[in-house]
Protein backbone atom coordinates (compact mmCIF):
# COMPACT_ATOMS: atom_id res chain seq x y z
CA UNK A 1 0.00 0.00 0.00
CA UNK A 2 1.22 3.03 -0.65
CA UNK A 3 0.09 6.53 0.84
CA UNK A 4 -1.64 7.41 -2.61
CA UNK A 5 -3.33 3.85 -2.12
CA UNK A 6 -4.77 5.33 1.27
CA UNK A 7 -5.69 9.02 0.16
CA UNK A 8 -7.95 7.22 -2.53
CA UNK A 9 -9.45 5.27 -0.33
CA UNK A 10 -10.53 8.00 2.22
CA UNK A 11 -11.40 9.73 -0.12
CA UNK A 12 -13.67 7.38 -2.09
CA UNK A 13 -15.30 6.11 1.07
CA UNK A 14 -16.73 9.75 1.25
CA UNK A 15 -17.77 9.73 -1.88
CA UNK A 16 -17.28 7.12 -4.57
CA UNK A 17 -19.00 8.63 -7.63
CA UNK A 18 -15.39 11.35 -7.93
CA UNK A 19 -14.06 10.60 -11.36
CA UNK A 20 -10.62 10.20 -11.74
CA UNK A 21 -9.75 13.49 -13.11
CA UNK A 22 -11.11 15.08 -9.39
CA UNK A 23 -9.01 12.55 -7.59
CA UNK A 24 -6.05 12.69 -9.80
CA UNK A 25 -6.43 16.93 -8.49
CA UNK A 26 -6.88 15.76 -5.21
CA UNK A 27 -4.01 13.55 -4.38
CA UNK A 28 -1.68 15.16 -6.67
CA UNK A 29 -1.37 12.20 -8.90
CA UNK A 30 -1.71 11.69 -12.45
CA UNK A 31 -5.08 10.42 -13.63
CA UNK A 32 -3.26 7.61 -15.00
CA UNK A 33 -1.35 6.96 -11.70
CA UNK A 34 -4.76 7.17 -9.60
CA UNK A 35 -6.55 4.69 -12.41
CA UNK A 36 -3.50 2.45 -12.10
CA UNK A 37 -4.00 2.43 -8.01
CA UNK A 38 -7.86 1.46 -8.41
CA UNK A 39 -7.24 -1.32 -10.90
CA UNK A 40 -4.73 -2.74 -8.53
CA UNK A 41 -6.96 -2.35 -5.46
CA UNK A 42 -9.64 -3.94 -7.21
CA UNK A 43 -7.95 -6.81 -8.28
CA UNK A 44 -6.26 -7.28 -4.61
CA UNK A 45 -9.91 -7.06 -3.29
CA UNK A 46 -9.44 -3.93 -1.23
CA UNK A 47 -11.73 -1.74 -3.39
CA UNK A 48 -15.12 -4.58 -3.81
CA UNK A 49 -17.55 -2.52 -4.76
CA UNK A 50 -19.32 0.86 -4.79
CA UNK A 51 -22.15 1.45 -3.34
CA UNK A 52 -24.50 4.23 -1.59
CA UNK A 53 -25.77 4.23 1.68
CA UNK A 54 -29.34 4.04 1.70
CA UNK A 55 -31.87 4.98 4.53
CA UNK A 56 -34.55 2.53 3.36
CA UNK A 57 -36.51 3.70 5.82
CA UNK A 58 -37.70 6.92 4.23
CA UNK A 59 -38.49 4.70 1.11
CA UNK A 60 -41.47 2.60 0.23
CA UNK A 61 -40.32 -0.80 0.91
CA UNK A 62 -40.80 -3.16 3.73
CA UNK A 63 -37.82 -4.37 5.17
CA UNK A 64 -36.82 -6.29 8.15
CA UNK A 65 -33.46 -6.29 9.46
CA UNK A 66 -32.14 -8.82 12.50
CA UNK A 67 -28.77 -9.67 13.84
CA UNK A 68 -28.88 -13.08 15.10
CA UNK A 69 -25.68 -14.71 17.87
CA UNK A 70 -25.26 -18.10 16.13
CA UNK A 71 -23.41 -20.60 18.30
CA UNK A 72 -21.50 -23.13 16.44
CA UNK A 73 -19.23 -26.21 17.12
CA UNK A 74 -15.98 -25.70 15.08
CA UNK A 75 -15.62 -28.39 12.19
CA UNK A 76 -12.07 -30.36 12.40
CA UNK A 77 -9.49 -28.86 10.43
CA UNK A 78 -11.62 -26.06 8.82
CA UNK A 79 -12.66 -24.24 12.59
CA UNK A 80 -15.06 -22.05 12.01
CA UNK A 81 -15.11 -21.11 8.19
CA UNK A 82 -16.70 -24.10 7.00
CA UNK A 83 -19.76 -23.51 8.87
CA UNK A 84 -19.62 -19.80 8.11
CA UNK A 85 -19.43 -20.63 4.49
CA UNK A 86 -22.68 -22.27 4.88
CA UNK A 87 -24.41 -19.71 5.99
CA UNK A 88 -23.14 -16.76 4.13
CA UNK A 89 -24.20 -18.42 1.06
CA UNK A 90 -27.90 -17.71 2.11
CA UNK A 91 -28.82 -14.70 -0.05
CA UNK A 92 -30.75 -13.33 3.05
CA UNK A 93 -27.42 -12.88 4.88
CA UNK A 94 -25.62 -9.49 4.83
CA UNK A 95 -22.82 -9.82 6.33
CA UNK A 96 -21.35 -12.73 8.49
CA UNK A 97 -18.57 -12.13 11.70
CA UNK A 98 -16.58 -14.32 13.67
CA UNK A 99 -17.04 -13.26 16.90
CA UNK A 100 -14.93 -12.84 20.57
CA UNK A 101 -17.46 -13.84 23.02
CA UNK A 102 -20.03 -15.50 24.34
CA UNK A 103 -21.03 -16.43 20.62
CA UNK A 104 -19.67 -17.68 17.46
CA UNK A 105 -21.16 -16.12 14.53
CA UNK A 106 -22.73 -12.84 14.79
CA UNK A 107 -25.37 -13.08 11.15
CA UNK A 108 -26.97 -10.03 9.78
CA UNK A 109 -29.70 -10.91 7.87
CA UNK A 110 -32.12 -8.75 5.70
CA UNK A 111 -36.14 -9.62 5.12
CA UNK A 112 -39.19 -8.36 3.55
CA UNK A 113 -41.34 -9.33 6.29
CA UNK A 114 -41.08 -10.37 9.83
CA UNK A 115 -42.26 -14.28 8.75
CA UNK A 116 -40.07 -14.89 5.92
CA UNK A 117 -37.17 -13.70 8.53
CA UNK A 118 -38.62 -16.32 11.21
CA UNK A 119 -38.96 -19.33 8.57
CA UNK A 120 -35.03 -18.10 7.60
CA UNK A 121 -33.94 -18.95 11.09
CA UNK A 122 -36.41 -21.59 12.25
CA UNK A 123 -36.19 -23.45 8.86
CA UNK A 124 -32.26 -22.33 7.28
CA UNK A 125 -30.24 -21.82 10.33
CA UNK A 126 -31.12 -23.77 13.42
CA UNK A 127 -30.95 -26.70 11.09
CA UNK A 128 -27.82 -26.93 10.00
CA UNK A 129 -26.52 -29.84 12.41
CA UNK A 130 -22.92 -27.31 13.63
CA UNK A 131 -25.47 -25.09 14.92
CA UNK A 132 -25.99 -25.27 18.07
CA UNK A 133 -28.13 -22.34 19.24
CA UNK A 134 -29.12 -18.84 17.82
CA UNK A 135 -30.41 -15.30 19.57
CA UNK A 136 -32.46 -13.12 17.29
CA UNK A 137 -32.33 -9.72 17.93
CA UNK A 138 -34.40 -7.15 15.21
CA UNK A 139 -33.57 -3.91 14.16
CA UNK A 140 -35.52 -1.24 15.43
CA UNK A 141 -34.37 1.60 14.48
CA UNK A 142 -31.23 2.73 12.43
CA UNK A 143 -29.45 5.85 13.44
CA UNK A 144 -25.94 5.81 11.87
CA UNK A 145 -24.46 3.62 9.30
CA UNK A 146 -20.86 3.39 7.66
CA UNK A 147 -19.84 6.36 9.54
CA UNK A 148 -23.60 8.06 7.88
CA UNK A 149 -25.65 9.62 10.61
CA UNK A 150 -29.48 8.96 9.18
CA UNK A 151 -30.87 11.69 11.29
CA UNK A 152 -32.20 14.32 8.84
CA UNK A 153 -31.90 17.32 11.38
CA UNK A 154 -29.47 20.00 10.85
CA UNK A 155 -25.59 18.58 12.08
CA UNK A 156 -23.44 21.82 10.99
CA UNK A 157 -23.52 23.98 13.78
CA UNK A 158 -21.66 26.54 12.28
CA UNK A 159 -22.42 30.04 11.81
CA UNK A 160 -23.28 30.44 7.52
CA UNK A 161 -20.85 32.93 7.22
CA UNK A 162 -17.93 33.75 9.66
CA UNK A 163 -14.33 35.89 9.40
CA UNK B 1 -34.19 58.24 22.59
CA UNK B 2 -30.81 59.19 20.61
CA UNK B 3 -27.85 57.98 21.95
CA UNK B 4 -25.64 59.29 20.40
CA UNK B 5 -24.05 62.17 22.55
CA UNK B 6 -23.30 59.14 24.67
CA UNK B 7 -21.42 57.16 22.50
CA UNK B 8 -17.61 57.49 21.31
CA UNK B 9 -17.43 59.24 17.91
CA UNK B 10 -14.29 57.19 17.39
CA UNK B 11 -16.11 54.04 17.94
CA UNK B 12 -19.84 54.35 16.64
CA UNK B 13 -17.90 55.60 13.42
CA UNK B 14 -16.06 52.06 12.64
CA UNK B 15 -18.17 50.26 9.85
CA UNK B 16 -19.79 46.97 11.30
CA UNK B 17 -17.96 44.16 9.61
CA UNK B 18 -18.46 44.07 5.77
CA UNK B 19 -19.64 40.01 5.96
CA UNK B 20 -22.36 41.03 7.97
CA UNK B 21 -24.56 41.87 4.87
CA UNK B 22 -23.89 38.55 3.46
CA UNK B 23 -24.37 36.30 6.72
CA UNK B 24 -28.16 37.92 6.59
CA UNK B 25 -29.13 37.03 3.64
CA UNK B 26 -27.72 33.92 3.55
CA UNK B 27 -29.16 33.23 6.86
CA UNK B 28 -32.27 33.65 5.61
CA UNK B 29 -31.79 31.00 2.85
CA UNK B 30 -32.18 27.50 3.74
CA UNK B 31 -30.90 25.45 1.64
CA UNK B 32 -28.06 27.50 0.44
CA UNK B 33 -24.20 26.22 0.23
CA UNK B 34 -21.75 28.45 2.32
CA UNK B 35 -18.13 28.69 0.92
CA UNK B 36 -18.40 31.86 3.73
CA UNK B 37 -17.51 29.66 7.17
CA UNK B 38 -14.24 30.78 8.86
CA UNK B 39 -13.81 27.99 10.96
CA UNK B 40 -12.74 23.63 10.44
CA UNK B 41 -15.66 21.57 9.22
CA UNK B 42 -14.23 19.11 11.91
CA UNK B 43 -15.54 18.60 15.48
CA UNK B 44 -13.26 18.78 18.04
CA UNK B 45 -11.19 15.07 18.59
CA UNK B 46 -13.59 13.40 21.41
CA UNK B 47 -10.49 13.12 23.69
CA UNK B 48 -10.00 16.93 24.14
CA UNK B 49 -13.78 17.54 24.47
CA UNK B 50 -14.04 14.48 26.80
CA UNK B 51 -11.00 15.99 29.22
CA UNK B 52 -13.27 18.85 29.68
CA UNK B 53 -16.31 17.06 30.55
CA UNK B 54 -14.06 15.08 33.49
CA UNK B 55 -13.05 18.14 34.60
CA UNK B 56 -16.54 19.54 34.93
CA UNK B 57 -17.67 16.03 36.55
CA UNK B 58 -14.31 16.61 39.01
CA UNK B 59 -15.25 19.89 39.84
CA UNK B 60 -12.80 22.02 38.37
CA UNK B 61 -15.15 24.88 38.25
CA UNK B 62 -12.83 27.76 39.48
CA UNK B 63 -10.51 30.91 38.24
CA UNK B 64 -7.76 29.77 36.95
CA UNK B 65 -4.22 32.18 37.45
CA UNK B 66 -4.37 35.00 35.57
CA UNK B 67 -1.53 33.87 32.77
CA UNK B 68 -3.57 30.25 32.40
CA UNK B 69 -3.12 27.11 33.96
CA UNK B 70 1.25 26.93 34.65
CA UNK B 71 0.33 23.23 32.91
CA UNK B 72 -1.41 24.57 29.78
CA UNK B 73 2.13 27.27 29.65
CA UNK B 74 4.41 24.68 29.64
CA UNK B 75 2.62 22.66 27.07
CA UNK B 76 2.45 25.95 24.91
CA UNK B 77 6.31 26.41 25.84
CA UNK B 78 7.31 22.88 24.78
CA UNK B 79 5.05 22.77 21.75
CA UNK B 80 6.57 26.22 20.13
CA UNK B 81 9.88 25.33 21.12
CA UNK B 82 9.39 21.84 19.21
CA UNK B 83 7.30 22.96 16.57
CA UNK B 84 8.50 26.46 15.43
CA UNK B 85 11.73 26.90 17.62
CA UNK B 86 10.83 29.84 19.46
CA UNK B 87 11.42 29.56 23.12
CA UNK B 88 9.44 31.17 26.31
CA UNK B 89 9.17 31.09 29.59
CA UNK B 90 5.75 29.78 30.48
CA UNK B 91 6.12 32.33 33.80
CA UNK B 92 6.74 35.21 32.25
CA UNK B 93 6.58 35.23 28.45
CA UNK B 94 3.30 33.22 27.75
CA UNK B 95 -0.13 34.84 28.54
CA UNK B 96 -3.21 32.34 27.99
CA UNK B 97 -6.60 34.88 26.42
CA UNK B 98 -9.74 34.21 25.39
CA UNK B 99 -9.29 33.03 21.82
CA UNK B 100 -6.93 34.68 20.28
CA UNK B 101 -8.43 37.65 19.72
CA UNK B 102 -8.13 38.91 22.54
CA UNK B 103 -4.08 38.49 22.27
CA UNK B 104 -4.66 40.91 19.40
CA UNK B 105 -6.57 42.71 21.43
CA UNK B 106 -4.31 43.45 24.69
CA UNK B 107 -1.01 43.73 22.42
CA UNK B 108 -2.78 46.63 20.52
CA UNK B 109 -4.06 48.47 23.83
CA UNK B 110 -0.28 47.77 25.64
CA UNK B 111 1.15 49.08 22.74
CA UNK B 112 -0.49 52.21 21.24
CA UNK B 113 -0.60 55.57 22.84
CA UNK B 114 -2.80 57.87 21.01
CA UNK B 115 -2.52 58.58 17.51
CA UNK B 116 -0.07 55.26 16.46
CA UNK B 117 0.46 54.02 13.42
CA UNK B 118 -0.31 49.47 13.12
CA UNK B 119 1.08 48.83 9.52
CA UNK B 120 -2.16 45.92 8.96
CA UNK B 121 -1.16 44.16 5.67
CA UNK B 122 -4.61 44.21 3.18
CA UNK B 123 -6.39 41.86 2.45
CA UNK B 124 -6.27 40.57 5.77
CA UNK B 125 -8.61 39.39 8.64
CA UNK B 126 -11.45 42.14 8.90
CA UNK B 127 -10.63 42.78 13.04
CA UNK B 128 -7.42 43.97 12.68
CA UNK B 129 -8.08 47.92 11.66
CA UNK B 130 -10.98 48.19 14.10
CA UNK B 131 -8.70 46.87 17.16
CA UNK B 132 -6.17 49.57 16.21
CA UNK B 133 -9.04 51.74 16.24
CA UNK B 134 -10.49 51.04 19.75
CA UNK B 135 -7.16 51.06 21.21
CA UNK B 136 -7.17 54.67 20.25
CA UNK B 137 -4.20 54.12 16.94
CA UNK B 138 -4.32 54.85 13.25
CA UNK B 139 -4.41 51.47 10.58
CA UNK B 140 -1.98 52.38 8.23
CA UNK B 141 -3.15 49.64 5.35
CA UNK B 142 -0.26 47.95 3.58
CA UNK B 143 -1.27 46.80 -0.10
CA UNK B 144 -0.06 42.99 -0.69
CA UNK B 145 -1.18 41.76 -4.61
CA UNK B 146 -1.56 38.48 -6.33
CA UNK B 147 0.97 39.08 -8.46
CA UNK B 148 3.29 39.00 -4.95
CA UNK B 149 1.18 36.17 -4.12
CA UNK B 150 0.01 38.10 -1.25
CA UNK B 151 3.04 37.99 0.82
CA UNK B 152 4.35 41.38 2.23
CA UNK B 153 6.83 42.50 0.40
CA UNK B 154 9.77 44.76 2.66
CA UNK B 155 9.59 47.77 0.24
CA UNK B 156 5.43 48.21 0.64
CA UNK B 157 6.54 48.11 4.43
CA UNK B 158 8.92 50.67 4.40
CA UNK B 159 7.30 53.25 2.27
CA UNK B 160 4.44 53.05 4.97
CA UNK B 161 6.47 53.37 7.99
CA UNK B 162 6.51 56.78 9.74
CA UNK B 163 7.90 57.96 13.24
CA UNK B 164 4.77 57.08 14.73
CA UNK B 165 4.67 53.29 13.71
CA UNK B 166 4.71 51.33 16.64
CA UNK B 167 3.59 47.76 15.09
CA UNK B 168 3.46 45.65 11.91
CA UNK B 169 0.81 42.85 12.48
CA UNK B 170 1.89 39.82 10.17
CA UNK B 171 -1.15 37.70 9.81
CA UNK B 172 0.66 34.51 8.00
CA UNK B 173 -0.69 31.93 6.77
CA UNK B 174 -3.26 34.35 5.74
CA UNK B 175 -7.19 34.70 5.86
CA UNK B 176 -8.11 35.62 3.54
CA UNK B 177 -6.23 34.73 0.90
CA UNK B 178 -4.63 31.82 2.11
CA UNK B 179 -1.04 33.19 1.48
CA UNK B 180 2.02 32.35 3.33
CA UNK B 181 5.46 33.65 3.96
CA UNK B 182 8.98 31.47 3.06
CA UNK B 183 11.91 32.13 5.38
CA UNK B 184 13.33 34.09 2.34
CA UNK B 185 10.16 36.56 2.56
CA UNK B 186 10.31 36.51 6.57
CA UNK B 187 14.23 37.78 6.21
CA UNK B 188 13.71 40.21 4.09
CA UNK B 189 11.14 41.49 6.15
CA UNK B 190 13.46 41.15 9.61
CA UNK B 191 15.64 43.45 7.70
CA UNK B 192 13.05 46.43 7.61
CA UNK B 193 12.53 45.31 11.40
CA UNK B 194 16.47 45.57 12.32
CA UNK B 195 16.75 48.86 10.83
CA UNK B 196 13.51 50.93 12.23
CA UNK B 197 12.97 49.29 15.48
CA UNK B 198 9.09 48.63 14.82
CA UNK B 199 7.26 45.56 16.50
CA UNK B 200 5.99 43.29 15.03
CA UNK B 201 2.52 41.21 16.16
CA UNK B 202 2.74 37.94 14.05
CA UNK B 203 -0.53 36.43 14.01
CA UNK B 204 0.34 32.73 13.65
CA UNK B 205 -3.02 30.90 14.09
CA UNK B 206 -2.84 28.99 10.66
CA UNK B 207 0.31 27.60 11.23
CA UNK B 208 -0.59 23.95 11.60
CA UNK B 209 -2.17 24.53 7.98
CA UNK B 210 0.43 24.86 5.41
CA UNK B 211 0.66 22.74 2.38
CA UNK B 212 2.72 22.01 -0.50
CA UNK B 213 5.50 20.10 1.45
CA UNK B 214 5.82 23.83 3.58
CA UNK B 215 5.86 24.07 7.20
CA UNK B 216 5.54 27.47 8.79
CA UNK B 217 8.42 29.77 9.98
CA UNK B 218 7.75 31.36 12.99
CA UNK B 219 8.75 35.15 12.62
CA UNK B 220 10.33 35.20 16.27
CA UNK B 221 13.03 32.23 15.36
CA UNK B 222 14.65 34.20 12.78
CA UNK B 223 17.82 35.60 14.10
CA UNK B 224 17.59 38.66 16.48
CA UNK B 225 13.99 38.73 15.63
CA UNK B 226 12.60 37.31 19.28
CA UNK B 227 13.15 39.81 20.33
CA UNK B 228 10.73 42.58 18.42
CA UNK B 229 8.17 39.73 17.89
CA UNK B 230 4.67 39.18 19.66
CA UNK B 231 3.46 35.77 18.62
CA UNK B 232 -0.54 34.69 18.96
CA UNK B 233 -1.39 31.35 18.21
CA UNK B 234 -4.44 29.49 19.31
CA UNK B 235 -6.21 26.21 18.97
CA UNK B 236 -9.02 27.17 17.17
CA UNK B 237 -7.70 26.40 13.76
CA UNK B 238 -5.03 23.56 14.39
CA UNK B 239 -7.21 21.18 16.75
CA UNK B 240 -10.66 22.87 15.27
CA UNK B 241 -11.71 24.26 18.84
CA UNK B 242 -13.11 27.29 17.48
CA UNK B 243 -16.29 27.95 20.10
CA UNK B 244 -13.92 26.83 23.07
CA UNK B 245 -11.82 30.59 23.12
CA UNK B 246 -8.76 29.47 23.32
CA UNK B 247 -5.54 31.48 22.78
CA UNK B 248 -2.28 32.95 23.55
CA UNK B 249 0.42 35.33 23.01
CA UNK B 250 3.98 35.29 23.85
CA UNK B 251 6.49 37.55 23.87
CA UNK B 252 9.00 39.23 25.98
CA UNK B 253 8.41 39.30 30.10
CA UNK B 254 8.10 43.02 29.92
CA UNK B 255 5.70 43.50 27.12
CA UNK B 256 3.58 40.49 28.27
CA UNK B 257 3.42 41.48 31.96
CA UNK B 258 1.77 44.78 30.92
CA UNK B 259 -0.48 42.71 28.40
CA UNK B 260 -1.39 40.39 31.61
CA UNK B 261 -2.78 43.91 33.38
CA UNK B 262 -4.56 44.76 31.03
CA UNK B 263 -5.94 41.00 30.73
CA UNK B 264 -6.18 40.33 34.12
CA UNK B 265 -8.23 43.89 35.23
CA UNK B 266 -10.47 42.92 32.46
CA UNK B 267 -11.24 39.48 31.61
CA UNK B 268 -9.11 37.72 35.19
CA UNK B 269 -8.57 34.49 32.60
CA UNK B 270 -9.65 32.84 30.04
CA UNK B 271 -12.68 29.99 30.66
CA UNK B 272 -11.27 26.77 32.71
CA UNK B 273 -12.82 24.21 30.95
CA UNK B 274 -11.32 25.70 27.62
CA UNK B 275 -8.13 25.72 29.08
CA UNK B 276 -8.15 21.98 29.92
CA UNK B 277 -8.96 20.89 26.28
CA UNK B 278 -6.41 22.87 24.89
CA UNK B 279 -3.87 21.12 27.54
CA UNK B 280 -5.22 17.90 26.62
CA UNK B 281 -4.87 18.37 22.81
CA UNK B 282 -1.21 19.94 23.62
CA UNK B 283 -0.30 16.79 25.80
CA UNK B 284 -2.38 14.29 23.01
CA UNK B 285 -0.73 15.90 20.43
CA UNK B 286 3.36 15.46 21.69
CA UNK B 287 2.68 11.92 22.67
CA UNK B 288 1.11 10.85 19.41
CA UNK B 289 3.02 13.19 17.18
CA UNK B 290 -0.09 15.45 16.58
CA UNK B 291 -2.42 12.68 14.36
CA UNK B 292 -5.58 14.63 14.71
CA UNK B 293 -3.26 17.55 13.43
CA UNK B 294 -2.32 15.71 10.32
CA UNK B 295 -5.22 14.08 9.45
CA UNK B 296 -7.07 17.65 9.04
CA UNK B 297 -4.28 18.93 6.93
CA UNK B 298 -4.13 16.28 4.71
CA UNK B 299 -8.14 16.61 4.53
CA UNK B 300 -8.18 20.05 4.16
CA UNK B 301 -5.14 19.80 1.08
CA UNK B 302 -7.47 17.70 -0.68
CA UNK B 303 -10.32 20.11 -0.74
CA UNK B 304 -7.18 22.64 -1.34
CA UNK B 305 -6.22 21.06 -4.82
CA UNK B 306 -9.38 20.56 -5.70
CA UNK B 307 -11.14 24.25 -5.30
CA UNK B 308 -7.84 25.30 -7.34
CA UNK B 309 -8.56 23.53 -10.35
CA UNK B 310 -11.89 23.74 -9.97
CA UNK B 311 -12.09 27.91 -10.47
CA UNK B 312 -9.85 27.82 -13.23
CA UNK B 313 -11.51 24.79 -14.95
CA UNK B 314 -14.04 28.01 -14.90
CA UNK B 315 -11.46 29.73 -16.29
CA UNK B 316 -10.97 32.13 -13.29
CA UNK B 317 -7.38 33.17 -12.18
CA UNK B 318 -7.29 31.49 -8.78
CA UNK B 319 -3.70 32.07 -7.31
CA UNK B 320 -2.48 28.93 -5.36
CA UNK B 321 -3.11 29.02 -1.39
CA UNK B 322 -0.62 27.58 0.43
CA UNK B 323 -1.90 27.82 3.87
CA UNK B 324 -5.34 28.43 6.15
CA UNK B 325 -8.15 27.07 4.56
CA UNK B 326 -9.77 29.28 1.75
CA UNK B 327 -9.36 30.30 -2.24
CA UNK B 328 -9.37 33.80 -3.20
CA UNK B 329 -10.24 33.83 -6.80
CA UNK B 330 -10.13 36.42 -9.30
CA UNK B 331 -13.63 37.32 -10.58
CA UNK B 332 -12.29 40.46 -12.41
CA UNK B 333 -12.87 39.16 -15.88
CA UNK B 334 -16.50 38.82 -15.28
CA UNK B 335 -16.30 42.62 -15.33
CA UNK B 336 -18.58 42.82 -11.51
CA UNK B 337 -17.45 44.09 -8.38
CA UNK B 338 -16.70 41.46 -5.19
CA UNK B 339 -19.88 42.44 -3.58
CA UNK B 340 -22.10 41.98 -7.12
CA UNK B 341 -20.94 38.64 -7.63
CA UNK B 342 -20.96 37.05 -4.45
CA UNK B 343 -24.48 38.74 -3.95
CA UNK B 344 -25.54 37.52 -7.89
CA UNK B 345 -23.80 33.94 -6.97
CA UNK B 346 -26.23 33.85 -3.81
CA UNK B 347 -29.52 35.13 -5.56
CA UNK B 348 -28.95 33.18 -8.45
CA UNK B 349 -27.43 29.74 -7.20
CA UNK B 350 -27.61 29.90 -3.63
CA UNK B 351 -23.91 29.95 -2.87
CA UNK B 352 -22.60 31.86 -0.64
CA UNK B 353 -19.14 33.39 -0.60
CA UNK B 354 -17.51 36.85 0.99
CA UNK B 355 -16.53 39.55 -0.87
CA UNK B 356 -13.02 40.19 -0.97
CA UNK B 357 -13.91 43.76 -0.05
CA UNK B 358 -14.33 42.79 3.71
CA UNK B 359 -10.64 42.15 4.16
CA UNK B 360 -9.95 45.46 2.74
CA UNK B 361 -10.04 47.74 -0.19
CA UNK B 362 -7.35 45.69 -1.80
CA UNK B 363 -9.73 42.98 -1.98
CA UNK B 364 -12.09 43.90 -4.84
CA UNK B 365 -12.16 41.32 -7.48
CA UNK B 366 -11.67 38.36 -5.46
CA UNK B 367 -13.79 36.34 -3.34
CA UNK B 368 -12.94 34.38 -0.70
CA UNK B 369 -14.43 30.66 -0.76
CA UNK B 370 -13.43 28.80 2.27
CA UNK B 371 -13.38 24.75 1.53
CA UNK B 372 -13.78 23.39 5.14
CA UNK B 373 -17.20 21.66 3.84
CA UNK B 374 -17.67 18.20 2.85
CA UNK B 375 -16.44 17.68 -0.43
CA UNK B 376 -19.79 16.65 -2.13
CA UNK B 377 -21.02 19.97 -0.99
CA UNK B 378 -17.71 21.93 -2.74
CA UNK B 379 -17.96 19.90 -6.27
CA UNK B 380 -22.34 21.18 -6.44
CA UNK B 381 -20.87 24.53 -5.55
CA UNK B 382 -18.46 24.48 -7.96
CA UNK B 383 -21.14 23.26 -10.86
CA UNK B 384 -23.02 26.17 -9.62
CA UNK B 385 -20.82 28.76 -10.13
CA UNK B 386 -19.86 27.62 -12.98
CA UNK B 387 -23.45 27.40 -14.12
CA UNK B 388 -23.52 31.28 -12.73
CA UNK B 389 -20.13 32.58 -14.54
CA UNK B 390 -22.18 31.04 -18.04
CA UNK B 391 -24.98 33.03 -17.23
CA UNK B 392 -22.62 36.90 -17.07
Amino acid sequence: MTKLDMDILEILREDCRLPLEKLAIMTGASIAEVAEAIDRMEKDRIILRYTPTINWDLTDRERVEAMIEVRVTPQRDMGFDAVAKRIYRFEEVKSVYLMSGSYDLLVLVEARTLKELAMFVSDKLSTLEMVTGTATSFVLKRYKEEGVIFDTEKSDNRLVITP
Amino acid sequence: MNYDRYLNPDIAAVPPSGIRRFFDLASTMKDAISLGVGEPDFITPYHIRNAAINSIVDGETQYTPNRGLLSLRREIGWYLEHRYQTRYDPETEILVTVGASESIDVALRALIAPGDEVLVPEPSYVSYSPSVIFAGGRPVGVETTQETAFRLTPEKVRAAITPRTKALILPYPNNPTGAIMEKDDLEALAKVVRETGILVISDEIYSELTYGGLRHVSFASLPGMWDYTLTINGFSKSFAMTGWRVGYICGPAALIGVMNKIHQYGILCAPRQGQVAALEALRSGRERNYEDVVHMRESYDRRRRLMVEGFRGMGLECFEPLGAFYVFPSIRKTGLTSEEFCEGLLNAQKVACVPGTAFGPCGEGHIRCSYATAIDKLNIALDKMADFLATL
